[in-house]
C-alpha cells in the first residue's frame, strides 16, 4: 500500500499524474515536465514534498549527538539556521544527505530522504543506543504529523509575501517571511497554526520550504496557489524537481550518493567538517590525505543524441569504459542532454571529452563546471 | 482526458497508427501514446531501405523522463522517413496524426492490415 500525502486529492483535481516514488504516491507532473520546469526558472512553482522524512532531535545532548552523527558542524548553527549535511557509515559511505535545522537551543529538525527514512531511523537509533554523549536526547520520527511544500522560483518571494503576513514567533526572528536569508528558518502563524518556513530549496532558484502540520497542509497549498496566480505560480511535480536539481547539480540519494560513495567523491567536501569527530571521519580524513580516485562530474552532450540516462556507460573518447552516468536528462533550460556521473579524477577536469554510450552507440559529451545551468546575469 | 482516435486509421496494440494508401502505409504514434510519453525530446527513425517485420522494434521515442521503443505495425520496406519530426520532436506531441508522422512503408503483406485494431477497438483498449 503506497503512502499518500494529505494533498493527494488536490493533485488529482489539478490533473496531476500520480506515480510511485520511495513508497509514496506522488505527482510526477501536472501540465508537463518542461512547462513546469520553465515556470520554476522564470516565475514560480509549488511542489508537494511531504514524502520527505522529518526527525525531531531535542534535549541537552542533542547538539553533541548530532555532531557525532552528521558530517557538518551543527555548532555553527544559530537558532533558526539550517545546514546541508550528511550521515555516513564508518567507511565514509553516505547513509543519507539531509538538512539539519536548529529551531531553538536543544531543538533540531532533520529533513531526510523518503527512500531512506527506515535506514536513517535504524542508524540514528543504533547510534543513540551506543551514544556516550552527556545529557538527555529525545529522537522522534514526526514524518506523519507534517507535510512539506516547496515554493520555488524567481517570483517565490512575491508569492510568499502575498500568502503569509506577520512576523516570526520562533526560529530566526524577522518581521516577514521574505526577510529570511538563505538557510534561515522561522516559525510563523498561518490561521493561528505554527508553520516552519525555511529559505532553501532543491531547484537552484530562490525559494522556501514550508513544514506544516498535516491537517493544515491543504489550506496552505490552496492559499499559495490562489495568491500566486498574478505571479504565474503553478503546481510542479517530481519530474520537474528532478530536471531542476540535475541542472543545479544537486545530488539525489540512490543516484549520486550511496553507502559505497563518500561525500568527498560526490564533491560535497564543503559539508564535511574534519575538525570535529563524527562517524566516518577517520575514513574520510584518510581518503582526503590519499587523494580521490573517482569524482562526480557534470557533463553536457555535444553530439545530437537521445538524452543520457542513469547507468549508461561513460567512456574515454574512442576508448574503454571509465565510469557511469548517475543522473541524466534532456535539460529543459538548455535544450540539450545533460547529466552527472562518476569518472576517474584524471578525466574530471572541465573541458575533458567523454563518450556516453547511448543505446549501444557512443555520443560525445564534455565535462562542464557545476552547476550545469546558471541564471543569465 | 480523452485521446483522439481518428476513424480513418488502423492501430496496433503497441500504440502506433497506420494510414494505408494503396500499397504504401504511413506510420506514427497515437495521440494516447504521445500523451502518455509527455514532452518528446528525441525521435530516432529507421533508415530508408530497411525491411521491417511486423512487431519488431524500429524506432525510438524519448521524453524528458523515459525512453520507449516503437514497433513496426506492418511488414515492408521503409521508403520515406519524416526528417521534420527528428529535427523537431515536439511535432509528435502537437500533431501525432499530421506533421508528427514517423515513416512510410511499402507493404510486403497487405493482409496484415486486417489484423490491426479498428478505431473502436483501439479506443476501447485505451479506455477512451
Amino acid at each position: 500500500m503506497l503512502k499518500r500525502t494529505p494533498l493527494v486529492e488536490s493533485h488529482r483535481k489539478l490533473g496531476g499524474r500520480l506515480i510511485e516514488f520511495g513508497g509514496w504516491e506522488m505527482p510526477v507532473q501536472y501540465s508537463g515536465i518542461i512547462d513546469e520546469h520553465l515556470a520554476v526558472r522564470n516565475a514560480a512553482g509549488l511542489f508537494d514534498v511531504s514524502h520527505m522524512g522529518k526527525v525531531s532531535v531535542t534535549g541537552s545532548g542533542a547538539e553533541a549527538f548530532l555532531n557525532q552523527a552528521l558530517t557538518n558542524d551543527v555548532r555553527k548553527l544559530a537558532p533558526g539556521q539550517g545546514q546541508y549535511t550528511l550521515m555516513c557509515n564508518e567507511r565514509g559511505g553516505v547513509i543519507d544527505d539531509l538538512y539539519a535545522y536548529k529551531l531553538a537551543e536543544e531543538d533540531y529538525l532533520l529533513i531526510i530522504n523518503a527512500s531512506r527514512c527506515d535506514a536513517d531511523w535504524d542508524w540514528l537509533q543504533q547510534h543513540y543506543d551506543h551514544s556516550t554523549v552527556p545529557g538527555a536526547i529525545q529522537l522522534k520520527n514526526v514524518s506523519a504529523q507534517h507535510g512539506i511544500i516547496a515554493l520555488q522560483g524567481p517570483r517565490a518571494a512575491e508569492c510568499m509575501k502575498a500568502a503569509l503576513s506577520g512576523g516570526s514567533i520562533g526560529g530566526v526572528l524577522v518581521g516577514t517571511a521574505t526577510d529570511l536569508k538563505k538557510n534561515q528558518a522561522g516559525i510563523f502563524l498561518f490561521n493561528g497554526v505554527p508553520i516552519t518556513v525555511a529559505r532553501t530549496g532543491y531547484t537552484g532558484e530562490d525559494g522556501f520550504e514550508v513544514v506544516v502540520p498535516a491537517d493544515t497542509l491543504t489550506a496552505v497549498w490552496d492559499r499559495f496557489l490562489e495568491v500566486g496566480q498574478p505571479f504565474r505560480l503553478q503546481p510542479a511535480g517530481l519530474g520537474a524537481r528532478d530536471t531542476l536539481r540535475t541542472e543545479a547539480c544537486f545530488p539525489l540519494y540512490g543516484h549520486e550518493l550511496d553507502e559505497d560513495t563518500t561525500p568527498l567523491e560526490a564533491g560535497l567536501g564543503f559539508f564535511v567538517s574534519l575538525e570535529k569527530d563524527f562517524v566516518g571521519r577517520r575514513a574520510l580524513a584518510e581518503q582526503k590525505a590519499r587523494g580521490l580516485t573517482k569524482k562526480c562530474v557534470a557533463f553536457k552532450m555535444t553530439d545530437k543524441s537521445a538524452p543520457p540516462r542513469p547507468h549508461y556507460a561513460i567512456g574515454q573518447p574512442g576508448g574503454p569504459k571509465i565510469g557511469a552516468v548517475t543522473s541524466g536528462t534532456q535539460s529543459p533550460s538548455l535544450g540539450i542532454g545533460v547529466g552527472l556521473g562518476y569518472v576517474p579524477v584524471a578525466h574530471a577536469a572541465a573541458g575533458t571529452a567523454l563518450d556516453i554510450e547511448i543505446r549501444g552507440r557512443p555520443a560525445r559529451a564534455v565535462v562542464v563546471p557545476k552547476p550545469i545551468y546558471r541564471k543569465p546575469a | 482526458m480523452s485521446s483522439k482516435v481518428p476513424a480513418d486509421l488502423k492501430y496496433a496494440k503497441s500504440h502506433e497508427w497506420v494510414r494505408p494508401a494503396g500499397d504504401v502505409a504511413t506510420v506514427g504514434i497515437s495521440d494516447h501514446a504521445q500523451h502518455e510519453l509527455t514532452d518528446i525530446v528525441f525521435v530516432e527513425l529507421p533508415a530508408v531501405g530497411r525491411k521491417l517485420k511486423a512487431g519488431e522494434t524500429c524506432a525510438v521515442v524519448e521524453s524528458v523522463k523515459t525512453a520507449s521503443d516503437v514497433y513496426a505495425p506492418v511488414s515492408g520496406e521503409v521508403i520515406a522517413v519524416n526528417d521534420a519530426v527528428t529535427k523537431t520532436p515536439v511535432l509528435a506531441n502537437d500533431q501525432p496524426y499530421g506533421d508528427g508522422w514517423f515513416f512510410k512503408v511499402k507493404l510486403s503483406d497487405p493482409a496484415e492490415l486486417g489484423s490491426l485494431l479498428s478505431p473502436a477497438d483501439y479506443a476501447a483498449l485505451i479506455g477512451g
